[in-house]
């Protein structure tokens, strides 16, 4: 790819980029949110087409229609939002669209036997009936992968593909990567999970702002490049700060809480008020139901939460958040706003009452100064307090669900992967403002995978295994290897 | 922001969009119906003053019915019980005001009892909300599909309908009450009203359905646009999960929805059947919940939820009854007035979501 420009109405997305892969190479693609990744990847795929620029595949001039056209070409797109139909079965999924047919009736079993090599070949041990709901993500994930190779792809695009696998999936789907390598095809791997890009990558690509920024080859590659090339400068290494303002008689506290997924396990730990409790474990341990539970949004299977030595109410999220204990989700899109809905509306939505009169009709100026206000303090950027929060950046998201919260009287919020999907500048801020928030004295519950971000901001870590709390590390004890240990149910 | 005029623009584009759709309309419609000259398309068939009065009558009662539709279709629920809710309220509300003897013998005839027009008018409200009640309950706590439970509704309000006034037309020419005020408060005008039926003049031309509608608007738009439970229909139609999320009751403000809609209905309900004079059960009402969606989808509802406006419902309302009334006075056969509606409305849609472009690609391809 040489040269593609490309324009959206209002923004210039990408401005002569370049871009290059061989045969059997895993390049990664890195930048910020915005930086054009996605764009120069649809271009490749089809989905859009540029405003000038060459595009050439094995030496030839082609210009791509569309994702069939992509398809033929031999360029596969695993995007980061799974397209797996889940009422179906594996087979059906592979071959969708291309379904093997004699007078117009589907041939099962020849699906079964074209599929087959493509799940041992990703190291998939199931058959291609199995319903792909049964599935983990990881699992549909390399269905994904099975589906592109079906097709005869050269060139698999991975938008993301870790984000929402475990581990040890991660690690897995790594090593699919270099197999896949091995037999001569060209991954292009996008992802702000440095750690993994380090792991598989011959040679990174970074986008700033929609133009080249940089390449390093397979020897320059380590975090704090890839990280200068994305921002464009240095940047800061995550804060190791510990609170200055921790106060262990007030605070959070929960006792013998029972969550949906795990109903035998009882589970306490206290959060104090001033302090950051990083909660770390792999997924599926339980700890984002157990936030959902003390956030009230799941039902109150049994124990008690405290808020300052004085028990709360439960059951509903209504309670919760009068008593101020607030959930920023892992899925901000889906549960922490209306994305539809503006800045504004976004923010006053949980305490609308404060906005109104006796007769339950809303002061718009009240709720326009508040928003405005948040706005300035968390430093969103935005054209307007108006804006659709669907227009905005991750970041930028995650500060209006802050702001919907820091405009009441928090007094424990909760974060459920509070970076995920932000990219590192933003990321760095919302660090900032985690822990300007603990010195005003607010209790923060931190839930996250990312090893780095739990080891660099927390004051205390809780680690979760399989519904119970393995274990509550102090700064002196933070380690990788015990947060490992704990998260596999080894004492440490 | 910087600029407010284009802001209200921009805010309220599918609303002045069919403002003009609505504005075109009339326009051809006096202009196909004026006797000769371009001066007479004042005195035209369509702008007389007793069409413009029963066309003002129909957009009353039939707003008023999709105002409460198009709430629910705000909530991204739906509610197809309206029509034959108006079929079973219109028999109760005229066994009320009726003496047992003159019914048909059935269940419901036997058990309702005679009790005054007004008293009738309270009951029958009450027993429309009830059944919004239900509904709601149904779909917002036990979160049933709102297709199911008012395609059910659809059926069995319509089949109880028709049970109890024994499959005959009820009349109300049979009470033996003094329904002279009644009358006006139903099919009568402003005039009527203020001065016992002796008005003539302006007012004269202002039905009372109409002044009903102008009041319901005000009042649910203030509601919808303006309250906190307004806020709270919005973002549970558009996002229910984030909503709740936000320690917000979802399960209550969509079953109110569904209230409200029930209220609208059962009000509408008494104004209809006094205007007809007659609830012939298995045709009393027929398709209006159709034509309730179709006025909050022309006034920019979107059926996701989220989405639509007081304002566009009565815009839309009113573009479905001129344009069944420029079928009557064009002489089209009535049978067809229904697929020139369907097409309108097809077109209004098509042309609001793609714009002017995706029509010309469509003529294009068929060439």
């Amino acid at each position: 790819m040489r040269g593609i420009n490309k324009t959206f109405p209002g923004v210039k997305a990408l401005t002569s980029v370049d871009f290059d892969i061989a045969k059997g190479e895993v390049v990664a693609l890195i930048g910020e949110n915005g930086a054009g990744k996605s764009t120069l990847m649809n271009i490749l795929g089809g989905v859009h087409q540029p405003d000038s620029g060459t595009i050439q595949v094995n030496g030839e001039n082609v210009s791509i229609k569309s994702v069939s056209h992509a398809d033929a070409l031999g360029i596969g797109f695993v995007h980061q939002e799974l397209n797996i139909l889940d009422n179906l079965d594996v087979g059906a999924n592979v071959f969708l669209g291309r379904e093997p047919r004699r007078m117009g009736l589907i041939q099962k079993q020849i699906i079964e036997d074209k599929t087959n090599p493509f799940l041992e070949m990703l190291g998939l041990d199931i058959s291609p009936n199995t319903p792909v709901s049964k599935l983990s993500i990881g699992q549909q994930q390399l269905v994904e992968i099975a589906k592109a190779l079906s097709k005869e792809a050269k060139i698999i695009i991975m938008d993301e593909p870790t984000s929402s696998l475990t581990i040890s999936e991660t690690d897995k789907l790594l090593k699919v990567i270099s197999d896949l390598k091995n037999e001569g095809i060209s991954i292009i791997y996008i992802s702000h999970r440095l750690g993994e890009v380090s792991t598989c990558a011959d040679r990174v690509v970074a986008l700033r702002d929609g133009s080249n920024a940089g390449t390093l080859t397979k020897n320059e590659i380590n975090h704090d490049n890839m990280v200068s090339l994305m921002v464009g400068r240095e940047l800061e290494r995550t804060s190791n700060e510990s609170g200055s303002n921790i106060d262990i008689s007030k605070g959070f506290e929960a006792k013998d809480l029972i969550s949906s997924n795990y109903p035998n396990c009882k589970i306490s730990f206290k959060v104090f008020s001033g302090e950051i409790l990083g909660m770390a474990g792999l997924v599926g341990a339980g700890r984002s139901e157990i936030a959902q539970t003390i956030f009230g949004v799941d039902p109150d299977l049994g124990g008690t939460i405290y808020i300052d030595g004085n028990p709360i109410k439960r059951g509903s999220a209504k309670a919760s958040i009068k008593a101020g204990i607030y959930l920023a989700p892992e899925d901000r899109k889906r549960t922490g706003l209306i994305t539809e809905f503006d800045i504004i509306k976004n923010v006053s939505l949980a305490s609308l009452k404060n906005y109104s009169n006796r007769i339950g009709l809303i002061d718009s100026e009240s709720e326009e100064t508040t928003a405005s206000n948040q706005i300035n303090k968390l430093n969103i950027k935005t054209p307007s307090a108006d804006t659709p929060v669907i227009n905005l950046s991750g970041g930028n998201q995650q500060k209006v669900v802050l702001g919907k919260w820091l405009s009441m009287n928090p007094k424990l919020i909760i974060f459920d992967e509070p970076t995920r999907g932000i990219d590192v500048g933003a990321k760095a801020e919302i660090y900032k403002l985690m822990r300007k928030l603990a010195d005003n004295g607010v209790a923060i519950l931190m839930i996250s995978s990312d090893m780095e971000e739990v080891l660099g901001i927390s004051d205390r870590i809780a680690v979760m295994h399989e519904g119970k709390i393995t274990g509550i590390l102090d700064r002196e004890k933070f380690s990788e290897e015990n947060i490992m240990n704990l998260a596999v149910g080894r004492s440490s | 922001m910087n600029n407010p005029k284009l802001g209200f623009v921009n805010k309220n584009r599918r609303e002045l969009g069919m403002l003009g759709l609505l504005i075109v309309l009339v326009i051809i419609t006096s202009w196909g119906t004026r006797e000769s000259g371009v001066q007479a398309v004042f005195e035209s068939k369509f702008l007389s003053s007793d069409n413009l009065k029963n066309i003002s009558r129909e957009i009353g009662i039939y707003g008023i019915f999709s105002i409460g539709v198009g709430i629910v279709i705000i909530t991204a629920g739906i509610d197809l019980s309206v029509g034959s809710l108006m079929a079973l309220l219109g028999v109760v509300f005229l066994y009320f005001v009726t003496p047992t003897e003159t019914r048909p013998d059935s269940f419901l005839a036997r058990i309702i009892p005679e009790i005054p027009w007004i008293a009738a008018i309270f009951l029958t409200l009450l027993i429309g909300t009830a059944v919004g009640l239900f509904q709601g309950l149904l779909v917002g706590k036990l979160k049933l599909q709102a297709f199911i439970v008012t395609l059910c509704g659809l059926l069995s309000y319509r089949g109880l309908a028709r049970f109890s006034a024994d499959d005959t037309s009820i009349n109300i020419s049979d009470s033996s009450q003094n329904l002279e005020f009644l009358r006006f408060l139903g099919e009568g005008s402003l005039a009527d009203v203020l001065t016992n039926g002796n008005g003539s003049g302006l007012l004269h031309s202002i039905p009372m359905s109409f002044i009903y509608l102008i009041c319901f608007a005000i009042f649910f738009g203030i509601i919808l646009h303006k309250s906190v439970f307004g806020r709270y229909i919005f973002a549970s139609g558009r996002n229910e999960l984030a909503t709740k999320y936000s320690g917000i009751n979802t399960n209550i403000v969509i079953a109110f929805a569904y209230v409200i809609a029930g209220f609208c209905t059962a009000f509408a309900a008494i104004p209809f059947c006094i205007y007809t004079g007659s609830v012939q059960p298995a045709t009393h009402g027929a398709f209006f919940e159709l034509y309730a969606i179709a006025a909050a989808v022309l006034g920019g509802c979107s059926l996701r939820g989220g989405e639509g406006s007081i304002l566009g419902i009565l815009i839309g309302t009113a573009i479905l009854i001129v344009l069944r009334n420029m079928v009557n006075l064009f002489g089209y056969p009535t049978p067809l007035s229904d697929a020139i509606t369907g097409g309108v409305i097809f077109v209004g849609v098509l042309l609001d979501q793609h714009g002017a472009s995706s029509i010309k690609k469509i003529f294009k391809k068929s060439h």
